[in-house]
């Protein structure tokens, strides 16, 4: 099958020779080079850290495994640098189509609107992904990757974590004020701080199959309910980089895992979907589903991010984008601790905003898979009503759920300071922020690209051409609208923040609304400033 | 708004007729078919997640109800 070079070489590092009362002291350990762990330690490398990521492999996963990758993703890679080169690599798309039977029910648009830099998702087989990550880690000094490094016990003290760690060499220990877990669904970590993975177990199995074949299907997520090619089932069909296709089929809930993977096996079906048999297999691969979490996402010094800490079913796109917005909002709340410029109390909003973010994952993971497989009788004509109900009416169309795509989760956290002025749109405290086009001199750019040019920090957003607020040194500060700054012609940034002259967005560091004023005074901005970065 | 649970057409029997009449010469998986459809057509006319959930709770009374007397029965 093919593959991209991912084979990389263990080393031997200084630490190991470190013994006894000797053991090197480290700020922040990530466990787990996956695409969260990777995207973590760049965005703290960024930001001034010194990072140790372990993994205990010397190679990228194979598998396309997470192909689908949300626009709030492409945004924070965009701030990681790499946001371009996976554009360039990834299939964009914003469509979805789905079927019935012979007949297409309706279609969705992801991003029905222009002016966002970034598109609703690309597809791009996960090891790319990882690949341009690990290129990106290469750039970094500050970023130590081991491979071939796993733990193998930890013990939590008050100020720091021992780490005991096994390689080809044999094991060493380290010393770490704190842990970030990104290693996965079946995460030994968490088995080592002793944590539950509760929740609920799928008992239908879908196949997934990676087949290489040119077709003129154009680029969108087409899903089928009782498709003419694999009856009483649901399927899949999604384009990738590559001439590649992931196809997903529903299986029976009795049928033999072993017997169903077989590419004899197989190959008719996806003959009998796609009307020819000139594809090639690159990837064949047989789950059922689970959808659970942790109850506490922090233990002691160990944070646990990505699916390590929350696992959903795949229908939504929610797994792996839902672990890089861990990753974003872990990382500047770590910056902040590590530099004591914020108490090691902010890293409860984490948990607080990151575990509310899991719960609607799985809710919406969990009501698609539902829909696709259910459970009773009647859960199966109510589903039957809704598809037949779907060809008429407007409200049956809305109802069919052949999965629902990750969209950022809405806060509500302690970070946020609540609405005084009277809004009529525009991303609320909590929200994440909106993109928009606008203009620096005569050049187009964004405002995301304007927030990355602010060093990615706690930036006021200010709209009008009056008087600039009188801003707390720490902040940054975008101004549209001001001299010789940036422009809005086409007055889509006013319309998405609701913005009228003298209007202020107090941003945090990943990108979300703290707070909002139609006309900041500096008591209210200190404030805000204050509660937005945990300090009391 | 809250359910309303005082009688809302001025005649009831026509209503309750119109319902029965639609199962009509219906097998019981057919009328179970309808009613699902049913169901979701007027809580979508209804379109009130609020008055959805208490039109939901006083229907499954009348299942508590239902074991209820059975328990006693027994």
């Amino acid at each position: 099958m093919a593959q991209t070079k991912t084979q990389f070489g263990y080393r031997r590092h200084p630490d190991q020779d470190r013994v006894g009362t000797n053991l090197a002291e480290h700020a922040v350990v990530v466990v787990g080079a996956g695409p969260v762990g990777l995207s973590l330690a760049i965005d703290l490398a960024q930001r001034g850290q010194s990072v140790v990521l372990l993994d205990d492999a010397d190679r990228i996963g194979e598998g396309s495994r997470a192909i689908c990758f949300s626009k709030r993703s492409l945004e924070f890679w965009d701030r990681l640098g790499i946001g371009q080169r996976m554009v360039d690599k990834g299939v964009v798309w914003s469509v979805g189509k789905i079927f019935h039977g012979e007949s297409q029910l309706y279609q969705f648009n992801l991003l029905p609107e222009d002016g966002h830099k970034r598109p609703a998702f690309i597809n791009l087989q996960q090891f790319y992904a990882e690949a341009y990550l690990v290129d990106r880690v290469g750039e970094l000094p500050a970023i130590d990757l081991r491979w071939r490094n796993k733990v193998t016990a930890l013990e939590q003290r008050n100020d720091h974590v021992l780490l005991t760690i096994e390689t080809p060499d044999g094991p060493y220990r380290l010393s770490a004020r704190f842990i970030v877990t990104c290693d996965g669904a079946r995460s030994s970590l968490r088995t080592m701080v002793g944590a539950e993975f509760a929740g609920q177990v799928f008992e239908d199995q879908f196949l997934i199959a990676d087949v290489k074949m040119t077709a003129a299907f154009p680029t969108e997520r087409w899903f089928w309910f009782d498709p003419p090619f694999h009856a009483g089932r649901s399927a899949l069909l999604h384009k990738q980089p590559d001439d590649i296709w992931r196809i997903d089929l529903q299986l029976n809930p009795d049928a033999d895992p072993v017997v169903e993977k077989r590419p004899e096996n197989v190959r008719p079906r996806i003959a009998r979907m796609l009307g020819h048999d000139k594809f090639d297999f690159e990837w064949i691969s047989l789950y059922k589903f689970q959808c659970r979490r942790m109850d506490r996402f922090i233990h002691g010094r160990v944070i646990f991010a990505g699916d390590a800490a929350h696992q959903v079913s795949p229908f939504g796109a929610r797994g792996a984008n839902s672990g890089l917005e861990d990753a974003e909002n872990i990382a500047w709340k770590l910056d902040r601790v590590l530099r004591g410029t914020s108490p090691e109390t902010l890293l409860d909003s984490y948990h607080t905003e990151r575990s509310a973010a899991a719960d609607e994952n799985i809710r919406e993971s969990t009501r698609s898979t539902d829909f696709m497989a259910p459970v009773t009788s009647q859960e199966a004509r109510l589903r039957k009503a809704v598809l037949s109900l779907a060809k008429e009416t407007e409200f049956g169309k809305r109802m069919v759920n052949g999965g629902r795509l990750s969209v950022p989760s809405v806060y509500e956290t302690p970070l946020s300071t609540a609405d005084c002025d009277a809004w009529r749109g525009g991303p609320r405290p909590g929200a994440s922020m909106a993109d928009a086009p606008l203009t620096v001199g005569d050049e187009p750019t964004f405002l995301t690209e304007a927030f990355i040019r602010n060093g990615t920090r706690f930036t006021l957003l200010e709209f009008g051409n009056g008087a600039a607020a009188e801003v707390p040194e720490e902040l940054g500060a975008i101004h549209i609208g001001g001299n010789g700054g940036l422009a809005d012609p086409a007055g889509l940034a006013a319309a998405r923040y609701d913005a009228q002259p003298g209007t202020a967005y107090l941003l945090r560091p990943d990108g979300y609304v703290a707070a909002r004023f139609r006309h900041p005074a500096r008591p209210a901005l200190d404030a805000a400033l204050a509660r937005a970065a945990g300090i009391n | 708004m809250a359910l309303s649970t005082g009688s809302n057409f001025a005649k009831p029997d026509d209503a309750f007729r119109a319902i029965v009449e639609a199962h009509r010469g219906l097998s019981d998986a057919q009328s179970a078919d309808l009613d699902a459809a049913l169901v979701l057509v007027l809580a979508n006319h209804i379109g009130d997640l609020d008055v959805l959930n208490e039109a939901i709770a006083l229907a499954k009374r009348r299942m508590l109800d239902a074991s209820q007397q059975q328990q006693q029965q027994q």
